[in-house]
């Protein structure tokens, strides 16, 4: 079995992370909002597993473990919150929902 | 005799003590007793005191008491030192202050706070006591501000007029410039000599300075602004006559008959320092010089009896200062003590017209009243009489010959000292009886006699006794003053003789056989204005409130808000400006936030990938 | 031990008082005075403590962290003790003077005021310099919501203004400290925060001039010096009675002690140095505040700026750099407290019956109240430096010190003598003279713990000016060791 070079998987993480950073900065609507934050989250998981595959340690696939956990909590509190939004404004849309602010 | 002298000071302060703590429990009767009594102890343990001192040939008595503070090579002790001058003071200080307020123990019986006003009046004179017998000039220092306060007290007694209270301190105030004065002569006295102690420093003064040394004459002329504040000589003379809104014997004890005087008191105690510098002692008899004729000069025009009085005696005042000038000490504690006399007993009398003319100060509302108060009349002539130095029969007029023969002998400007004296000596006796003639003669204004109990007719008569007689009362000073030769040219002594009757009769020519009514309205213009500018004691007032007193109180309006404040206001403003700058980040675009996170990451990661 | 018990001791009564009078003000008061005078009657044992070496009464050590050289060191010369005993005494003044002014949570009130006074007493004892600004930080937290949570109508503006300035120049001072310890770390190998080790620290002078700006910087704040004393009017102005007192009468006098205690001997070159500067920041300040004094319609501000110009004296003796400047400086300090808080009662006593504190709507309260006239004569009178009173004493040494000196800036400076007549006799006619006003024509007398209160202040006053020896022998050893440090050639 050819092992992953480092370079690819890091280099994929980094793209999943420029998207997930893009969409979070150019996406109005909460869900994809939250989507992108996904894949920042997974995108750095994904560097964790490589880097501890390349030194052969448990450690990468631990910390994914707890990003896992942190992105699971995170998407709870999340939906919980967006559900109350679309309770009560009837929109997704963050520009719409900073009104909130006042 | 040491216990002896420590206790003429605390018998009227124990008098105060008890006044202050226990006064409220007493009845009037008993307050009276306090007040008058710890004074008339005090005289009379006076009397006992200089018996004994002149008994002992004189000598000094230095009694001390202990320590007051001492700091490295600075020591101020309580310490009184009992010499001819002093007790010469002592005893006027103590029987002219005993008699007023034996005076005052009738005068002011139906005066609500009468405890108040004895309480007052015996720590005058417990503090007027220390002054003169302190061994050390931190201890006259003590006498000198209590004085002040006192006087500031008692001139503010009727607290409950405003302008009483701005006389008052205006009175406090004004004699401070001059403490001020006072008090950096003392430090520069004490840098150059190491001393307090006025005895050795006398002694020391002339083995350390040369005469005339820069220094030597800026401690006395330092000195001579502490006098000038407390005597109301030029050109703080302002306090004094507005100091007449206290009570008339008030301003008999302390504005005329002690305290006033203390500035004469202090230059002939340290006589040696201006022997030492003969620019400031010349300065001393000028400003005498200058004020006895301002003052006199004011006296001319002035229609409240007891502003006429007060001009007088800054005028009077004038004339010790002038005896000092030209070194005759001696002259200037005679004329003191006859002054003292004198003018005390002027202005109970004047105190006594006011009371019977309902408190009319105006003298051209008055007339006649010779008739009505024969008592007053007698005592008040007696004393006016030797104001006015009435040749050879009264007191005032030996003493004011002896300053005007010691100004003619003057080794420099004798001839001006003598006749600007002599100047003086021709309006004060014009004012005096234009005082009397207006008074007291013509029509009488009202059919009402006087009542005086004996507790004002017995000092009254007293003092008038002292005014004719005081002349002739020897002034033993030759073991503190040097001698000095006065000019003894009998055409001199004419001379002044004749200016004082020549006084007298012109006096009774324009207010004695004719009675001016004492309105103004059909006077020429130049006269109403130069009645008005005398009147005003010569605009000093005016000027000093333009000079002084508005740039003052401009000055502390102006700055109520606080300049240095808006440099604080300025942070401040500065930050809330930030602030807003910064808060309009946080818009609540949740995009914008995470935009920051990114671009603050990427700034901080750029330096180190490619550094 | 006796001075560890000496801080602690308000320190745990604090919360007692709390909780046993958090809604009695009657029992609160009684036990946060009671806790106070013990405190009193445990300082006055100090007077028969076996002695330290000279100056020293006595001296307490522990190590408290000792990998940073930082111990709890307790120390007492008589500067220290007489310190303590006026923070002590008016602290009992002012408790005494709360008592009937302060209803709401009264038991919070008398635990910020105990953590006030511990701190003091700290800041006065502590010889540890990291120990001194633990306390001298703990001083101001408490006198903070002293004035921002029972003070007058603009409380808030002004306990923020006074805590930020406060606070900003502590860590000036903190700097000044770590540098001077980081300093003598260099020279002699030894991390310690020891006062006495501090003062042997050989520091070059260029960098021992800015650690005594750094002190100077933060005492003289708190002095206040003009200009950095725009915090005071409003703090004094909108305290508590309770908290003027405490502020006016002890809190300012950190400043003065703390000039004396550090920044002289441990930088006595430098001082030296700077002492002409000083002694003309202390001159401005005399004239200064007697000037804006004269200029307030406000009672309670016209003694605030009064305290300025007194204060002013306080910094010229300081840095008159002789004895008996030094002398005058202590008793100054000592005279301030008692004639400023006394006034700071009498104006709070105003306010509390009369509800105004503008003289523009006082007058003629002679007629109502003869005895509080009579009080605010003689504090008023002690105040413009009367001699037989205390501030005479002070004011005549720290002048003649002065004036050995420099002779120019003490003439210019006892200008402010006049000052100090023209703005305590304003008071005097604009309060209680003249004729009655609307507001002062209503009757009330006063109470026998308020004549009570004033007459406890005044018996000091009079004592100080007629016999301050006792004192001044009390505190001779103290600067006798001040004047052995200085360098040769300052000295006249």
């Amino acid at each position: 079995m050819t092992t992953i070079p480092l370079e690819h998987a890091l280099m994929l993480a980094a793209i999943l992370f420029a998207l997930g950073v893009a969409g979070v900065l150019m996406r109005r609507n909460i869900v994809f909002v939250l989507m992108s934050l996904e894949i920042v989250l997974n995108a750095t998981g994904l560097a964790f597993v490589a880097a501890g595959m390349r030194w052969g340690e448990p450690d990468g696939q631990v910390m994914f473990v707890f990003v896992l956990t942190l992105a699971a909590a995170e998407v709870t509190v999340a939906l919980a919150l967006m559900l109350q939004a679309v309770k009560h404004y009837g929109t997704l849309d963050l520009d719409i929902l900073r009104r909130m602010r006042n | 005799m040491e216990l002896l002298l420590w206790l003429i000071p605390l018998l009227p302060l124990a008098g105060f003590l008890v006044l202050a703590v226990a006064g409220a429990r007493l009845p009037k009767a008993g307050v009276a007793v306090v007040g008058a009594g710890s004074v008339g102890l005090a005289a009379l343990t006076a009397a006992l005191l200089a018996a004994l001192f002149y008994n002992a040939g004189s000598d000094p008595v230095i009694a001390r008491l202990g320590p007051w503070f001492r700091a490295g090579d600075l020591s101020a002790d309580f310490t009184l030192y009992l010499d001819q001058l002093a007790v010469i003071m002592t005893l006027v200080i103590t029987g002219v202050g005993f008699l007023i307020h034996a005076f005052s123990t009738e005068f002011m019986a139906d005066e609500a706070d009468y405890r108040r006003y004895f309480a007052y009046l015996n720590l005058f004179v417990a503090a007027m006591l220390m002054l003169v017998l302190a061994d050390n000039l931190v201890l006259l220092f003590l006498g000198w501000e209590g004085v002040g306060l006192c006087s500031y007290l008692l001139i503010g007694y009727w607290h409950r007029d405003p302008a009483n209270g701005y006389a008052a301190r205006k009175a406090f105030v004004v004699t401070r410039i001059g403490d001020v004065a006072l008090l950096l002569g003392l430090f520069l006295l004490f840098v150059e000599l190491g001393e307090f102690s006025i005895q050795p420093l006398l002694a020391g003064a002339p083995l350390y300075f040369e005469s005339g040394a820069a220094r030597m004459e800026l401690i006395a002329f330092l000195i001579l602004g502490g006098a000038v504040g407390k005597s109301a000589q030029l050109p703080l003379q302002v306090w004094l006559p507005d100091a007449m809104a206290g009570p008339s014997p008030v301003s008999a004890l302390i504005h005329a008959a002690t305290m006033v005087t203390a500035g004469v008191y202090l230059i002939a105690r340290l006589h040696p320092l201006f022997e030492l510098a003969p620019v400031a002692q010349m300065m001393v008899a000028l400003v005498g010089l200058a004020t006895l004729l301002v003052a006199a000069w004011a006296a001319l025009s002035q229609r409240d009896i007891k502003r006429i009085l007060a001009y007088s005696t800054i005028s009077q005042i004038g004339y010790m200062f002038l005896a000092l000038g030209v070194g005759a000490w001696g002259a200037a504690i005679f004329h003191l003590v006859t002054h003292a006399f004198f003018k005390a007993l002027l202005f109970l009398g004047a105190g006594r017209v006011i009371e019977h003319m309902h408190h009319e100060h105006d003298i051209f509302r008055m007339g006649g009243l010779r008739r009505v108060m024969p008592f007053t009349f007698g005592v008040f002539l007696a004393g006016a009489a030797s104001l006015a130095a009435v040749p050879w029969l009264t007191a005032g007029f030996y003493s004011k010959d002896q300053i005007l023969l010691a100004a003619a002998g003057a080794p420099e400007l004798g001839t001006l000292l003598f006749a600007g004296g002599v100047i003086g000596a021709l309006m004060t006796a014009f004012y005096s009886f234009r005082l009397v003639f207006t008074v007291f003669f013509g029509e009488p204004v009202t059919q009402e006699r006087e009542h005086a109990g004996w507790r004002i007719q017995a000092p009254l008569a007293l003092l008038g006794v002292l005014s004719i007689a005081g002349g002739l009362i020897p002034l033993p000073l030759e073991q503190v003053f040097p001698d000095h030769h006065a000019s003894h040219a009998l055409g001199l002594v004419l001379l002044a003789a004749g200016v004082a009757l020549a006084g007298i009769a012109l006096a009774w020519w324009t207010h004695g056989r004719r009675r001016p009514t004492g309105e103004t309205a059909n006077w020429p213009l130049w006269r109403r204005g130069l009645d008005r500018w005398q009147a005003s004691g010569l605009g000093f007032d005016a000027v000093y409130g333009v000079l002084v007193e508005t740039p003052f109180n401009t000055t502390a309006r102006a700055l109520r808000g606080e300049i240095v404040d808006r440099a604080v206001a300025l942070v401040i403003a500065v930050n809330q400006g930030l602030n807003a700058l910064t808060a309009r980040l946080q818009n609540g675009r949740i995009r914008h936030y995470a935009l920051g996170v990114v671009l603050g990451v990427l700034a901080l990661l750029i330096p180190v990938v490619w550094l | 031990m006796t001075l560890m018990a000496l801080i602690a001791l308000p320190l745990l009564a604090a919360p007692l008082v709390w909780w046993l009078g958090r809604d009695n003000p009657g029992r609160a008061g009684v036990l946060a005075l009671i806790a106070v005078l013990a405190d009193l009657a445990l300082a006055l044992t100090l007077f028969t403590a076996g002695g330290d070496a000279e100056p020293w009464l006595q001296r307490w050590q522990v190590d408290w962290i000792p990998r940073f050289g930082i111990q709890i060191l307790l120390a007492v010369d008589g500067l220290g003790l007489l310190m303590v005993l006026l923070t002590l005494g008016l602290g009992a003044a002012a408790i005494l003077a709360s008592l009937s002014e302060i209803r709401e949570r009264p038991g919070f009130y008398y635990f910020h005021m105990l953590l006030a006074i511990a701190g003091t007493l700290g800041v006065f004892l502590a010889l540890d310099l990291f120990l001194f600004f633990f306390f001298w930080e703990l001083m101001l937290v408490p006198m903070y919501f002293l004035i921002s949570v029972w003070g007058h109508e603009d409380r808030d503006r002004a306990a923020i203004k006074f805590f930020i300035f406060t606070q900003a120049s502590g860590l000036v001072m903190l700097l000044a400290i770590l540098g001077l310890v980081w300093a003598h770390h260099a020279d002699s190998g030894e991390l310690t925060f020891s006062y006495f080790a501090l003062l042997e620290a050989g520091l070059d002078p260029q960098f021992a001039f800015w650690l005594m700006l750094g002190f100077f910087l933060a005492f003289t704040v708190k002095l206040p010096m003009v200009p950095l004393h725009t915090w005071l009017p409003d703090a004094h102005t909108q305290a508590p009675t309770g908290g003027s007192v405490l502020l006016a009468g002890v809190l300012l006098k950190t400043g003065g002690y703390g000039l004396l205690r550090f920044v002289v001997p441990i930088f006595p070159e430098a001082s030296a140095a700077f002492a002409p500067v000083a002694l003309w920041l202390g001159a401005a300040g005399v004239l200064y505040g007697a000037v804006l004094a004269f200029g307030q319609e406000d009672v309670k501000r016209l003694v605030a700026y009064s305290s300025v110009s007194h204060m002013g004296f306080v910094l010229m003796g300081v840095f008159a750099l002789n004895i008996q400047a030094w002398q005058g400086t202590v008793l100054q300090m000592l005279a301030h407290g008692l004639t400023t808080g006394a006034l700071f009662v009498i104006a709070g006593l105003i306010q509390h019956h009369f509800h105004t504190r503008d003289m523009k709507r006082l007058g003629g309260l002679w007629h109502r109240l003869p005895r509080l006239g009579v009080m605010a004569m003689f504090f008023a009178v002690a105040s413009l430096g009367m001699p037989g009173l205390a501030n005479f004493v002070g004011e005549f040494l720290i002048l003649v010190g002065s004036f050995r000196a420099d002779a120019v800036v003490t003439a210019v400076a006892a200008l402010g003598l006049i000052g100090a007549a023209v703005y305590s006799l304003i008071l005097i006619q604009r309060v209680f003279q003249g004729p009655e006003t609307e507001t002062t024509a209503s009757g009330i007398s006063l109470d026998r713990r308020e004549r009570f209160l004033l007459g406890a202040l005044a018996v000091p006053v009079v004592v100080l000016g007629l016999v301050p020896q006792p004192v001044m022998d009390l505190a001779a050893p103290a600067l006798a060791v001040l004047e052995s440090l200085m360098p040769s050639g300052v000295l006249p």
